[in-house]
């Protein structure tokens, strides 16, 4: 299930929603994004994601499609949040259940990366130094691209 | 008019998300496009060109070739940052 929306939400009650939709898998992994409230040495007082409706639903939709045909997977959940969120908040959440525990942890790896630089958000950071749009880093990248190398 | 759309750090640049551009009978691409808002905001029209932003007509992924028209949403995106 996908969902991107400007609402707060509530891990644990997902979670627990999202464990007894995949009843009968033996894993269930989740990763849980939140707003940083440092950036570098200054204090960040907001965050704000921006989204293309429907185009950004789109994008999740084939990198979870990708997921599927990677690893085992029974059931996955992507929330994403959107508008403006304060420090602290959970921005980002992504459960996989699946028989064993591998195909979980790999599937959630592979789906953070790729949401991280190949979904349609845009995301801008204001902080004690003003306000700046935030693109991936290097490092997103790479983590991105090791998905393409082992395969 | 066409419907065209900026994104993130862009909606900054052309002070708005959205705006409605009057496409001449000549201007039948999305690079004639970018050269109709040359002429107002040239600042924003380089930056359009830029290699690492992509564009989007009417939610398909398209390029500065792509035909297009009066009717149509062209959305500018710049690099996307999720997560």
């Amino acid at each position: 299930m996908i969902r991107v929306s400007e609402e707060k939400f509530d891990p644990g009650a997902e979670l627990s929603a999202f464990e007894s939709a995949a009843k009968g898998a033996g894993a269930v992994v989740n990763f849980l994004g939140k707003v940083r409230e440092k950036a570098g040495s200054n204090d960040v007082s907001a965050l704000v994601l921006e989204h293309f409706p429907g185009v950004t639903e789109q994008s999740i939709a084939d990198i979870e499609q990708q997921a599927r045909s990677r690893w085992k997977v029974d059931e996955t959940l992507i929330i994403h949040r959107v508008g403006r969120l304060a420090p602290g908040e959970p921005i980002v959440m992504v459960c996989v259940a699946s028989a064993h525990r591998r195909d979980a942890f790999e599937a959630a790896d592979f789906l953070m990366d790729y949401l991280k630089t190949e979904a349609m958000f845009w995301k801008k950071e204001i902080s004690t130094s003003g306000e700046a749009w935030i693109e991936p880093r290097d490092q997103d990248y790479k983590d991105a691209r090791r998905w393409r190398e082992e395969n | 008019m066409a419907r065209v759309l900026f994104f993130g750090k862009l909606g900054d640049l052309a002070g708005g998300r959205a705006r409605d551009i009057s496409l001449g009978a000549q201007d039948k691409t999305v690079s004639a496009l970018v050269d109709v808002i040359a002429e107002e905001d040239s600042v924003l029209a380089e930056t359009l060109k830029e290699i690492s932003i992509r564009c989007v007509v009417n939610e398909e992924m398209a390029g500065l070739a792509t035909a297009i028209s009066n009717d149509d949403e062209i959305a500018f995106l710049p690099p996307v940052s999720g997560g």
